[in-house]
């Protein structure tokens, strides 16, 4: 198991110049935020389980970048019918990373039903074209150096820990300033 | 429908929409513009993506804000309790505009359609009151007209608008 804090740390230093990172409501979006704040990041503060929808269409119309998409268990049970959705399109840049802490925690965690389902046979049985279960840092740091451009879509299931961070700060962007520089950000993509 | 003189045809609906540089869909099917929808999907200049829920599809369209265009998401009046919480805490809060075609099933409520559409038919108009967003009914023989108002209120406010078609006015 990885601390999720970690994790992020681990994803944020794969992510190239020019990819473009969305991550989903509560603590992770916070995380991210605190660890890497960047113009390419999209911190979705609301509409739990839209992400990776928003996900699958900027990497439909970004196919030259990689897509990063950060949720949690939580998050990815909420919209489920987006992994085959996903899977049926086939975007080649778009990974999905699904930090799983079979918990909902930022709302004091609550368990999730992700310890008697197992999301990474969901996504494998989707269709996506790459799937992988990370454990640890070391594993977590393999399976990214395998996202490469064009061969996803990508699933990493990281099993991380419940962890929170005392004093994490809120995404200090507006909505509407996260939107302005995304959005110069990903239009000046090829 | 079909048979309805006065109906809109899916070719000039498609006509009216890629003239204004709508070419990225994404929506579930409704039998009220059913021509419309296998027109829309069949379109070699239409990249169109199936969603399996309203919301999934609000949220790959809203996308094509992203790379300087606009979304649009074609769907039934039922799928509207589906995109609130999307509208409210993404597109709206946001302000990331995308354009709804909404089919009116049960329009003008019971006895209206089958029964499952009578309190949605009575009520849709309502939900766009409540959330402050723009729209327009479709008429024929007003396409350009209603689609340069509505598209001109989306772009202008910035927030998505919904068209709303009623039963035998697209095909």
């Amino acid at each position: 198991m990885i601390a999720r804090y970690q994790a992020i740390e681990t994803i944020l230093n794969h992510v190239a110049a020019d990819d473009l990172v969305l991550s989903t409501t509560g603590m992770i979006s916070r995380e991210a935020f605190a660890i890497l704040d960047r113009p390419g990041n999209f911190y979705m503060l609301g509409s739990m389980g839209l992400l990776s929808s928003f996900g699958l269409g900027l990497a439909v119309l970004t196919p030259q970048r990689r897509v990063f998409v950060l949720e949690g268990d939580g998050s990815a049970l909420m919209s489920l019918g987006a992994l085959p959705l996903i899977a049926a399109e086939r975007p080649g840049n778009l990974v999905h990373i699904v930090l799983d802490n079979e918990a909902y925690e930022s709302t004091g965690a609550q368990p999730s039903i992700s310890s008697k389902v197992d999301l990474e046979e969901v996504a494998k049985s989707c269709g996506y074209a790459w799937v992988a279960r990370v454990d640890g840092a070391e594993d977590l740091d393999r399976a990214l150096l395998g996202c490469v451009l064009g061969d996803g879509p990508f699933l990493i299931l990281a099993k991380v820990g419940i962890a929170p961070i005392a004093g994490i700060p809120r995404v200090a962007h507006s909505p509407t300033d996260i939107r302005d520089r995304f959005r110069d950000f990903t239009q000046r993509a090829g | 429908m079909a048979n309805d003189a006065s109906a809109i045809e899916p070719a000039s609906f498609w006509r009216a929409l890629k003239a204004r540089e709508l070419t990225f869909f994404s929506g579930v099917p409704d039998s009220t513009f059913q021509d419309t929808y296998n027109a829309m999907v069949a379109d070699e200049d239409i990249r169109y993506i199936p969603a399996v829920r309203e919301d999934v599809a609000l949220g790959v369209a809203s996308a094509a804000y992203f790379r300087g265009g606009l979304g649009g998401v074609m769907m039934q009046n039922s799928g509207i309790g589906n995109i609130i919480n999307p509208l409210t805490s993404f597109n709206l809060l946001y302000q990331i505009p995308a354009l709804l075609v909404v089919g009116w099933r049960g329009y003008g409520g019971r006895p209206n359609d089958a029964p499952e559409h009578w309190i949605m038919g009575e009520k849709t108009a309502d939900f766009f009151d409540l959330l402050q967003m723009p729209y327009e009914v479709l008429e024929p023989g007003e396409l350009e007209s209603t689609l340069d108002r509505l598209l001109g209120a989306i772009k202008r406010r910035s927030v998505p608008g919904a068209l709303l078609v009623r039963p035998g006015v697209l095909e």
